[in-house]
């Protein structure tokens, strides 16, 4: 017994280290050829839906981007370079998440390294970026605690806003509703139980109260949730004029589909994440015009427009109109921050994102203490798009329409 | 002599953070946790052959006191918080369903796993209305691979000194045959129990003690069902009766996860599956007892040379 457990554990110990000092073998020096950008992301797992939809894409296709117009021109260094990707599996998994940006920081040798999809990735992965100096561009999470993670990690942008700023933006759009008269006092809120619904109904609750609406409905209903009939047939019958659910993909499709067939249609339909997918308008048919839900773009924008032809014609689907076009404006932020530097210098390139302004699909974009202020918060499916109704800094891209048409039955 | 070289092992990879890069600590992090975890798992299920899967519940809890905790108080009363709660709802856990047998316990205690995540997102849903919780703790990744290293020490320590114990002869006389240990005067249920309990509070510390890496922690997070599978296959890869055998499987399997994952990022989760199948096939009794099996017969062929 001593002695096979003294050979197994030299024997363990063998394989251990081998194992490190191959994994740890140091990528040559050579001449460069490309700007070495890493990421991980979700590809399995409880996040690949949304990092399916609003991440891999955007991701891609900056690199296409990029690459056809020949690449970033590094001044400093007299080159131009295109951009070559190392890409990971995080499994969804934050363990994995954190040891994916170990890896491409000090395996891969990359220039500069993407995040993960989601607000837990996000901060999970943010101590692991502040260590190795690489600014970090969290185009999808949605956190109230982005002012202070800025500050604890000086390279970290945060790009799409606070549970507060949707909550907020939906309640004072309703005011106007209401006070104009287009609805009554009565709000009916579903909120999913996981993250993005807590966070929003915890930021929305106070808000429509302090505005005076009466909540006759506000619960939770667990993640995983699949029937959407007792929700909606105890909320048809409170007479209220709004019905906002702070939801996740499957369930606001779901949501949709039960309304219809209960044939309650109150005047303002509200829905949480899955609202913006360009996938909305086949899943609700015809009943998908006036709903209203969390993100936007802008209509009107030729920017924008271009972006999602270019985004068809590389993926084989428009993108969300909330964060994909967030995360894309980040990615472009960065190419003109690395331009301007004119080299591949983690901190430099990161100052000037944090200082300079920026020419994106958004418009021009400049971060206040390392945020996107700028933030389309509540939209609405008219005319074939997920219009803009409220931005955070008060303008609007269309009017809202109240009341939304009444369901077409489903057939 | 054994002592010696233990502590000199010891000694050495204490020192290993001193020497290595952010990525090589960074897996010496995940081979040290589940190393500590399938230990800790081989601990109550190796002699008594209950399949547990209820590895992440434990895991969670003592993440999530982390989480709840860390503000509160210093950090090693947090843990010592941490591994009493496990210590707790081990022992009700324990003193329910140990009575339970084969496949009953096993889908218990995956039942478990669920239950535990549940009652925390209500809790979080309902009383606290916030899900994702914050642990921002001064811990580097250094602190985090020593606290495991102790962890897995202690738990291997714990695994040695119980194989020599009466309660570890009595485990497996539970494990050959309930019947048997009783009529033996093995008090079967408080013996289960009280390993039960270690095992779970190993697997308990084991969590709280990585929390602070991933500085966010809600149920979808720190719940996550792969880590009760991947625990119960490394054990079961190594040799769940021996005292190395989880690490035995804990070290191979962790490294080859991580190559896959760095060199085939698509077709991960399909080669793992394989790689399961091909594990309780071939090797249904671990590696060490396949190694023996193996030199049993170059014995025997040599004797009869």
């Amino acid at each position: 017994m001593t002695n096979l457990s003294r050979r197994t554990l030299l024997q363990a110990m063998g394989t251990g280290a081998l194992a490190t000092a191959l994994a740890s073998l140091p990528t040559f020096a050579q001449d460069r050829t490309a700007i070495r950008i890493g990421y991980a992301v979700s590809k399995t797992g409880a996040n690949a839906g949304g990092a399916g939809i609003s991440t891999i894409p955007n991701y891609l296709l900056w690199v296409d981007d990029v690459n056809k117009a020949g690449g970033l021109e590094l001044s400093k260094l007299g080159v131009t370079l295109p951009l070559e990707v190392t890409e990971y599996d995080d499994r969804s998994s934050a363990e994995e998440t954190v040891r994916a940006i170990e890896r491409l920081a000090t395996q891969d040798n990359v220039d500069f390294i993407l995040p993960s999809w989601g607000t837990g990735s996000n901060l999970a992965a943010g101590p692991t970026f502040d260590r190795f100096g690489f600014p970090q561009l969290a185009g999808t999470a949605v956190t109230d605690m982005a002012p202070q993670l800025a500050q604890r990690w000086k390279n970290s942008f945060w790009f799409l806003g606070g549970g507060h700023d949707y909550a907020n933006a939906l309640v004072n759009l309703l005011v106007k509703q209401r006070d104009a008269g287009a609805i009554n006092n009565k709000v009916a809120i579903a909120s999913v139980a996981d993250g993005f619904g807590i966070d929003l109904s915890k930021a929305a609750t106070p808000a429509f109260e302090a505005a005076g609406f009466e909540l006759v409905y506000d619960k939770t209903y667990p993640l995983g949730t699949s029937d959407f009939a007792p929700i909606i047939n105890e909320v048809s019958g409170l007479g209220v004029d709004t019905f906002v659910a702070f939801s996740y993909p499957p369930d606001t499709f779901a949501l949709t589909q039960q309304a219809v067939v209960a044939n309650f249609s109150p005047k303002v339909f509200y829905l949480g994440v899955g609202t913006a997918f360009p996938i909305y308008p086949n899943v609700a048919g015809p009943n998908h015009n006036g709903v209203m839900g969390v993100g936007g773009i802008d209509p009107d924008s030729e920017a924008i427009a271009a972006y999602f032809e270019r985004h068809t014609a590389l993926v084989g689907q428009a993108p969300d109109s909330w964060a994909s076009a967030v995360t894309y404006a980040s990615l472009e932020i960065l190419g003109q921050a690395i331009t301007r530097v004119g080299d591949l210098d983690k901190s430099a390139v990161a100052a000037e994102i944090a200082s300079g302004e920026f020419d994106t699909i958004l418009g021009k974009v400049k971060l206040v203490d390392n945020q996107l202020r700028a933030l389309w918060t509540v939209g609405q499916w008219q005319d074939g798009k997920f219009v803009g109704l409220a931005h955070t800094e008060g303008k609007a891209a269309r009017e809202p329409v109240v009341p939304k048409p009444a369901w077409v039955p489903a057939s | 002599m054994i002592l010696l070289v233990s502590l000199l092992a010891l000694a050495a990879l204490a020192a290993v953070p001193f020497f290595v890069g952010a990525y090589p600590l960074g897996l010496g992090i995940g081979i040290l946790g589940y190393g500590a975890l399938a230990t800790a798992w081989a601990l109550f299920s190796g002699p008594t052959r209950y399949i547990s899967l209820a590895t992440v519940a434990f895991f969670g809890i003592g993440a999530y006191t982390v989480a709840v905790l860390a503000d509160l108080m210093p950090y090693p009363l947090v843990l010592l918080c941490a591994a009493l709660i496990g210590l707790v709802v081990a022992l009700l856990v324990g003193l329910a369903t140990l009575r339970l047998a084969g496949i009953y316990f096993v889908i218990f205690t995956f039942g478990l796993a669920e239950l535990v995540r549940q009652l925390v997102t209500y809790y979080e849903v309902n009383v606290t209305r916030t899900l994702g919780r914050y642990v921002f703790l001064p811990i580097g990744p250094e602190h985090i691979y020593w606290q495991l290293l102790g962890l897995l020490a202690v738990t291997l320590a714990l695994a040695f000194w119980i194989s020599r114990a009466k309660i570890g002869l009595a485990l497996r006389v539970i494990g050959d045959d309930p019947v048997v240990a009783s009529h033996l005067g093995v008090r079967i249920t408080r013996t289960k129990l009280a390993l039960f309990s270690l095992s779970a509070v190993a697997m308990t510390l084991a969590g709280a003690i990585q929390a602070p890496r991933w500085t966010y922690i809600e149920p979808s997070i720190v719940f996550n069902p792969t880590v009760s599978f991947l625990t119960v296959i490394m054990a079961l890869l190594g040799g769940p009766n021996r005292l190395f055998g989880p690490l035995l499987g804990a070290v191979p399997l962790f490294l080859l996860f991580e190559w896959l994952s760095a060199n085939f990022p698509n077709h991960y989760s399909i080669i793992l599956g394989l790689l399961f199948i091909a594990i309780v096939f071939l090797l249904p009794n671990g590696v060490l007892a396949a190694w023996d099996k193996f030199a049993a017969r170059l014995k025997n062929k040599e004797a009869s040379a």
